[in-house]
């Protein structure tokens, strides 16, 4: 049994007050979860603090918020592991970001949330009638891959951490994009390009997302949305030869053309190369080149000013010391002749026998 | 007021099927749930759901498995209409997108599961009442013409002065306001009632309140002493571990590292009934033979590594986070534990209770399809096949059907109960310590193994703590989100449940199913083949019987 502190965010819409954090001790063994401390604070001291919880497994979905700063589940955070990660002493727990708060850890997650799952028409558009008497026929591993998204619970952990939300509260975000290519890679689903086409067109859609991992670090479930957003843009380029006139997939090119050219990013050539596809030729040529090259010139200015490009840097960009070694990566992943998707319930070949749970996790994230 | 031919209460699995099925028929639906839909506790359904769908099975085969499973309580009728219509729902829900497994050939996969005499269960790895609760969301989100209501809480149901259901007293979460839902009829989809329990797999949700609803307006419950305490639970926690580990091959030892289910089930051994597993666990602990901390070990490790990761994900999960075992290495310590009740409100096979109007599908209804013991991977198959069925059967009965006038009376009264809640002073007991002490006393007492006299301290207790309830503290004095009333309120529901729990199990003088008398240790068919009714007779339960439908399977010895 332990004695830990916890700092809560409390917001009492009805008090025309401000949120304001609260103290509480609690006592709990180690390994019980921060669900339980606050069900305790609640059974025992103040039955008011209002937090959403249910099952108390991590299958629900309820009570995601945030302890210390860092987006999860209350259920399935071990209150000992919490203690030893908090600044001084008091477990923070505030309610989840990116929503508005009702009252203290419950947030509004209609107004975020469902709004943005149905932004990406979530129910199953059958591409011919169901056979009559019998199932769908379809292949094993596409059912297993689209489960990896079926194992979303909804709790709005990554929708809390997403940071381009912060920046973009139009992007249609982590969870929503992964209840999208629930869809995309179901073979029964006769709108997949309509799909696709639809969320790389829309401005806030599969191209908004900056790729930083932290829907992946904070996911539950290990449904890791960022993959499936990256499925999603792989299915969209490789599968259906979609290019939006935001130019993502131009921007994704030009980013794999200089890797594979340099090793390392070449600033000044990525937004030509964006503009062309990822060729700097095209880009320059392009009749709406001059227009979108002037339009994101601050950008540019901004790099130059904070130091972040030189204009030496700019012009002659290094190699890799050993770019060799870029290019046979590239060579070999090319070599395959086709896309290996491998997932939480996929675990491929290089699965060691003797690895266990714990080690798989750590291998896998 | 809104209003709507059918209302459904509850939206989980039968709650959801219940309101397409009426949308489908044409009426007007409304459904409401206390929480999100997809926080619903079908859920925690992990291994699968039946159906004899394969040409080498059949549905006597299925059917036989199921009144054998029950202890012969099952009513024959149900159960054949269950598992007859059990093939279709199930590819219903494959073409409306549910992503069940599939074997090489692109077909629907399936599993061995408890009590079954072949492998019958189609499942979605370890999440298959996640992904078919989800399934059913999306078509939910899909027809306008369902009326959703997310995180409103129903209070009670009303009824018209002939005593035909008129709708529900509800509580908007959200700002506390109080709503009259006139409705045609209503169907209640609620779930469980393990919360009753502590420990239990159920979630914090799972409070009996339809069951409780239906008993205060007069619906008679039925088969309630039979209450399933599941093999493979946590300690402590509480949590489950799916029948599918052992349905794919896991196995259970005792601390001398005998596979003790050979003395059990010689035949079945780990996949025999649940409560044959559960009472062989229970009494490998209580001779002396299990772990320290009251428990036996699940092994999984035989299981290749490449199957857990593909079809028990979740547990591993669950072992990883919640007792710090990873599976794919190490057994893990499990021991009965509440479960699911078998028993609920009283219906036909459309759903019908004995009230006119009034409604009840999935765990909180008693058809009975699963009398004494539900076998494994038959609870979602009964949510969905007799949500459908209540459905269809209410979209059709109110179909010209006049609304009658608005109950604002009862709502006042309502809101007046409520009220004199929120504004007690705090000098009661706690919701939570009365909760706590009513769990404790219904593990001690009316748990795997049962005898008049734990019974009777049981019934004293629920009786105590009821009394005590009635001036309980409540601390939020708020609207918004005041989850301390709701408790309050759930809290009498809870205790409604226990008491009619309890008093049937004192009246069930045999062992059958779930109920286990060790001072009546043996099925009595002479004096017990029969249903035990409780309903409310003024402020106190009473008991009736009732038949039990046999079609062609007679009662033999039950073994495995």
């Amino acid at each position: 049994m332990g004695a830990y502190q916890l700092r809560v965010r409390r917001f009492d819409p009805e008090s025309g007050e401000a949120a304001y954090w609260a103290d509480y001790g609690v006592e709990l063994p180690a390994e019980r979860s921060v669900l339980d401390g606050i069900l305790q604070i609640k059974d025992r001291e103040d039955a008011s603090l209002a937090i959403r919880c249910s099952c108390r497994a991590a299958i629900c979905g309820s009570c995601g918020v945030r302890i210390n700063g860092r987006s999860a589940l209350a259920c399935n955070t071990r209150i000992g592991e919490a203690a030893e990660s908090a600044r001084d002493g008091a477990i923070t727990v505030e309610p989840m970001g990116n929503m508005p708060v009702i009252k203290d850890l419950v947030t509004d997650m209609e107004a975020v949330h469902w709004k943005k799952v149905r932004r990406v028409v979530p129910w199953l558009l059958p591409a011919e009638e169901p056979p009559e008497g019998r199932e769908y026929i379809v292949p094993a591993e596409a059912m297993l891959d689209v489960t990896q998204a079926m194992a979303c619970i909804h709790c709005g952990v990554c929708v809390s951490a997403c940071l381009s939300l912060e920046v973009d509260p139009e992007f249609v975000g982590p969870a929503a994009l992964a209840k999208a290519y629930r869809f995309v890679g179901d073979p029964r689903d006769g709108e997949q390009e309509t799909r696709l086409r639809d969320l790389a067109e829309d401005p806030h859609g599969i191209y908004d997302c900056t790729h930083c991992f932290a829907c992946v670090e904070v996911c539950p479930k290990d449904v890791a949305p960022m993959d499936q957003i990256m499925r999603l843009r792989r299915r969209a380029t490789d599968d259906h030869g979609i290019k939006d006139s935001n130019n993502g997939y131009g921007h994704e090119q030009a980013f794999v053309n200089i890797v594979e050219r340099w090793g390392t990013l070449h600033e000044a050539q990525l937004l030509p190369r964006s503009f062309g596809d990822g060729s700097l030729v095209k880009g320059q040529l392009k009749p709406d080149a001059a227009r979108q090259m002037t339009q994101n010139l601050p950008t540019a200015l901004r790099g130059l000013r904070s130091g972040k490009v030189s204009p030496r840097k700019a012009l002659l960009h290094p190699k890799l010391p050993d770019q060799k070694q870029v290019r046979r990566i590239f060579k070999e992943i090319e070599s395959k002749g086709e896309r290996l998707e491998l997932n939480l319930y996929i675990v491929g070949e290089s699965g060691d026998e003797e690895e266990g749970a714990f080690a798989e996790e750590a291998g896998e994230s | 007021m809104p209003h709507h031919d059918v209302l459904v209460i509850g939206a989980g699995l039968a709650g959801q099927r219940a309101a397409l099925a009426a949308a489908g028929e044409g009426a007007s639906v409304g459904i409401i749930s206390k929480i999100h839909p997809v926080r619903s506790h079908s859920n925690a359904a992990q291994g699968g759901i039946n159906a004899a769908l394969d040409p080498q099975d059949s549905w006597e085969s299925h059917a036989f498995d199921t009144i054998k499973g029950s202890d012969y309580l099952g009513d024959q009728d149900a159960i054949e209409i269950m598992c007859r219509e059990a093939p279709n729902e199930l590819l219903e829900l494959e073409h409306l997108g549910v992503t069940f497994h599939r074997n090489e050939e692109g077909r629907l996969g399936k599993r061995a599961f408890g009590g079954a005499s072949a492998a019958r269960t189609y499942y979605v790895a370890d999440i298959t009442g996640q992904a078919i609760l989800h399934v059913l969301y999306e078509q939910l989100m899909k027809f306008d013409e369902v009326f959703r209501y997310e995180e409103w809480f129903t209070t009670a149901l009303v009824q018209d002065d002939e005593g035909r259901i008129a709708g529900a007293i509800t509580r908007n979460i959200r700002d506390g306001a109080m709503e009259l839902f006139s409705a045609k009829a209503a169907i209640l989809a609620t779930g469980g009632n393990g919360q009753v329990y502590d420990p239990t797999t159920n979630a914090l949700i799972c409070t009996g309140d339809g069951i409780a609803m239906a008993y205060r307006v007069g619906a008679p419950l039925m088969d309630m002493e039979m209450i399933q305490y599941h093999p493979t639970t946590l300690a402590g926690l509480g949590l489950l571990i799916t029948e599918g580990a052992r349905g794919e091959g896991a196995q259970l030892y005792n601390a001398r590292g005998e596979r003790f289910m050979e003395r059990y089930a010689p035949n079945k051994m780990e996949l025999a009934s649940r409560d044959v597993v559960s009472r062989a666990e229970q009494t490998e602990i209580q001779e002396g033979r299990g772990f320290p901390e009251g428990t036996v070990a699940l092994d999984v490790t035989m299981v290749p590594r490449k199957r857990i990761h593909e079809a028990l994900r979740e547990i591993v999960n669950v072992g990883r986070d919640f007792a710090g075992v990873d599976i794919t290495r190490e057994p893990i310590h499990v021991k009965p534990g509440n479960h699911y009740v078998m028993g609920g409100v009283r219906t036909d096979v459309y759903g019908q209770t004995s009230i006119p109007g009034l409604y009840a599908a999935g765990e909180c209804a008693c058809v009975s399809v699963h009398g004494g013991n539900r076998l494994g991977a038959n609870s979602l198959l009964d949510t969905l096949v007799f949500g459908r069925r209540s459905g269809e059967h209410a979209a059709r009965a109110v179909k010209g059907l006049a609304p009658t006038p608005p109950a604002f009376t009862q709502l006042r009264d309502e809101e007046r109960r409520i009220e004199a809640i929120v504004g007690r002073d705090g000098s009661g007991r706690r919701v939570s310590e009365i909760k706590a002490e009513l769990g404790e006393t219904m593990d001690a007492h009316v748990a795997v193994f049962r005898d008049d006299e734990g019974l009777r301290t049981a019934l004293e207790t629920v009786r105590r703590l009821r009394d005590e309830a009635a001036d309980v503290a409540v601390d939020d004095k708020g609207t918004v989100f005041n989850q301390d009333v709701l408790g309050a309120l759930e809290l009498h529901f809870m205790l409604d449940n226990a008491e009619c729990i309890v008093v049937s199990a004192i009246e069930r003088t045999e062992s059958r199913g779930a109920q286990y008398r060790t001072d009546f240790p043996d099925r009595n068919d002479d004096e017990w083949l029969k249903h035990i009714n409780v309903a409310v007779n003024g402020d106190l339960p009473e008991i009736s019987y009732s038949g039990v439908t046999q079609t062609q399977w007679a009662p033999q010895e039950r073994t495995y």
